[in-house]
């Protein structure tokens, strides 16, 4: 038989343990709440909460045919490809806001990124990013030079990116932009 | 991607897609095998169910040797281990056993002979290529099939054969139909087009050499080596190929040059000095109209309306095609210019599908001075003038240029052109700004050549079929035509 004391002993501390836990639950929640109002003053905000960082990205600018360098807070990741995963993305969710000044359908997205050394990248967009892109030689142009710069300037190392569409080789883009070879980084820069 | 597992895999995969990417589909005319990277190295390509690859072939001794681990590395999982006179080897569930020297091996607990040396440099184990067709199979458990003498080995797959079809109409065509998508490297000679299969497991098509009954398009033969396969067509006119169905049908055809002038005697339309100047073939009389004019009979320009039949280009409106706007567009040009002094050809004068390579090989055949391409689009405002997204070159190259940079050495001048066009239109208070653009077939043109891309002006999309909005921007490009002419005649 168990003793009486010792049962409501045990009985004592199960109810601390799930008090504990309601209340640390809580004080995330404040803490997340007292995070959210800053986060949304951010140019981009981020995905998940945790530790992030600065970033610049090459936002185009439909109506100057321009890239624009834009600052965005991306979170931290383990490795360089989510890394330039979580890039890409960052970029694509300035695109698709409201009012954006280069729009992109809001089923676009980054399937994945390769990064093969030594300095190529492979960049492999969903079907709606292509096949509801604009068709125009600027718009097409913009959208490549700003995927490839953000990656390059922030990645280190890379050169030369190629653009599949759901793992496939494509002619263009919408119907302009050549997609059928790799981008030389150097070349791009060079043309803005 | 559930397929990938491993970050090796991954790495693999990635790299197999980038090298797939980085074919090049080369139309270049004279490019001749010698003048291909590599043409002279020996290689062997393996082709499987789970990779493709080419590997080196390495001489040792007076005998052909290819890298153990590279060979099974992209079919199955492999662990070595070497202390530089032995070499372990695991291929999946099979142990081997090599020892540095000797012609014999121990593979899966059995005696195998090589008929030569294996060898070990830097840990690598070498084996003969002779050894290959027996070798793989004790590791593979299927037979293979090695082609020693092309250097081929199908491993489980049957390989594709084409079929040929000849389309006797005018111009002829011959459709080559693959069972499977091809990427093969073209390039032009005359006379013949040549198709290098480096990638695909392309096989004999029953016969080595396969004659036509047609004048133009002649014969077709076979022939494999040093890891490739390679089909080649012979006409006694220029020929041209498309892909098409997929990359699995090839479509050969002779050269239409639209509007095919002759450089001495063009039909050229007097216009202002120029115009007591109507004797046609009569380049004396030509010369007398001063300096400027020298040239004038001389230059030809490839006025290409982008996109085509089935191919419509931007949807600038839910009625209105980007190929109409841009056909109208260029046939506007078309007078413009030859108001001015220059024979056009006009790359497509009709709704009809066109493919870029069949357009840049029109405006390469037609020895053009200048290629000037035409788009139309819904949104911006004014003109935007594009040069081909290359790196500029020196103009002395060497013979061999890829048919994606052939625009290359010509791209300062092309650049000169495009700065012409802007000041022209900002004459004329046409908003417009000079970029480059990665726009075939740009890039595949050996001429000076530029994309004008219309955009509405002040009264939206009803001007992109304004005549008189497109009359202002057609004037422009002819006017900068002209302050240019003169060097185009330079061409490197
Ligand atoms: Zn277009």
């Amino acid at each position: 038989m168990i003793p009486r004391h010792l049962l409501i002993g045990v009985a004592a501390l199960l109810v601390l343990v799930v008090a504990m836990g309601i209340y640390l639950r809580q004080m995330r929640r404040q803490a997340k709440e007292l995070e959210s109002p800053a986060a949304s003053a951010l140019p981009v905000a981020p995905p998940a909460s945790g530790p992030t960082e600065t970033v610049t990205l090459y936002v185009a600018d439909d109506a100057a045919g321009v890239l624009r360098p834009r600052s965005a807070q991306i979170p931290l990741p383990g490795g360089r490809q989510q890394r330039a995963e979580e890039l890409l993305r960052a970029l694509l969710r300035i695109y698709q806001q409201p009012g954006a000044p280069h729009p992109l359908p809001p089923a676009a997205d980054i399937r994945a990124i390769y990064l093969v050394d030594p300095g190529a990248a492979v960049i492999d967009l969903n079907a709606a990013f292509a096949d509801q892109h604009r068709s125009g030689i600027l718009s097409e142009q913009l959208t490549v030079n700003s995927l490839v710069e953000t990656l390059a300037l922030n990645v280190p190392g890379i050169q030369r990116v190629n653009i599949l569409v759901e793992g496939q080789t494509r002619d263009t883009l919408a119907g302009h932009a050549d997609l059928s070879d790799s981008f030389d980084v150097t070349t791009i820069e060079g043309s803005q | 991607m559930p397929s990938i597992t491993t970050p090796t895999t991954l790495t693999k995969k990635a790299l197999a897609i980038l090298l797939a990417t980085l074919m090049l589909l080369s139309v270049a005319p004279s490019a001749l095998p010698s003048a291909l990277p590599f043409a002279d190295d020996k290689h062997v390509s393996v082709y499987s169910p789970v990779a493709t690859y080419t590997l080196p072939v390495l001489d040792r001794a007076g005998r052909e040797y290819v890298g153990l681990l590279e060979l099974l590395e992209p079919l199955g999982r492999v662990s070595t281990q070497s202390d530089g006179r032995r070499l372990r080897l695991r291929y999946d569930t099979v142990d081997a056993d090599f020892v540095a020297g000797k012609t014999r091996a121990k593979i899966h607990g059995r005696d195998f002979d090589f008929g030569a040396p294996f060898l070990i440099e830097n840990s690598r184990g070498l084996v003969p290529l002779s050894s290959l067709g027996a070798l793989l199979p004790l590791f593979l458990g299927t037979p293979v099939n090695f082609r020693e003498s092309a250097r081929r080995l199908f491993i489980g797959i049957a390989g594709i054969q084409p079929s040929f079809r000849l389309d006797a109409g005018n111009p002829p065509r011959l459709l080559l139909n693959f069972s499977a998508p091809v990427n093969p490297t073209i390039s032009t000679e005359p006379g013949q087009l040549r198709m290098v299969f480096k990638r695909d497991p392309v096989v004999s098509p029953g016969s080595q050499s396969i004659s036509f009954d047609n004048k133009v398009i002649t014969h077709a033969s076979y022939s494999e080596d040093n890891g490739n396969a390679e089909l080649d067509v012979t006409a006694n006119q220029p020929l041209m190929a498309s892909f098409s169905n997929d990359r699995r049908t090839i479509v050969i055809s002779a050269v239409m040059v639209p509007v095919q002038q002759t450089p001495a005697a063009p039909s050229v339309v007097g216009t202002g000095a120029g115009s007591q100047n109507p004797a046609q073939a009569r380049p004396a009389a030509n010369s007398a109209a001063g300096n400027n004019n020298n040239n004038v009979h001389r230059v030809l320009v490839a006025v290409d309306p982008a996109h085509g039949g089935e191919e419509r280009g931007a949807a600038l409106t839910d009625t209105l095609a980007e190929k109409d706007v841009t056909l109208g567009f260029a046939r506007l040009l078309r007078h413009e210019l030859e108001i001015r002094g220059f024979a056009v050809a006009l790359l497509r004068d009709s709704d009809a599908t066109s493919t870029l390579d069949q357009r840049a090989a029109a405006a390469n055949v037609s020895r053009a001075g200048i290629y000037i391409s035409l788009h139309a689009v819904s949104q911006g405002s004014g003109a935007q003038v594009y040069t081909a997204l290359l790196p500029v070159e020196g103009t002395s190259n060497g013979v061999f240029r890829t048919w994606n940079a052939a625009q290359a050495p010509a791209l300062p001048l092309s650049r000169i052109v495009s700065a012409a066009i802007v000041a022209e239109m900002q004459k004329r208070e046409f908003p417009v700004r000079a970029s480059s653009a990665s726009l075939r077939p740009l890039n595949n043109v050996f001429m000076p050549a530029v994309a004008v891309e219309l955009a509405p002006g002040t009264e939206g999309i009803a001007d992109l079929t304004s005549p008189n909005y497109q009359q202002r921007a057609a004037s422009a490009i002819a006017d900068a035509v002209v302050s240019v002419r003169d060097q185009l005649g330079v061409q490197p």
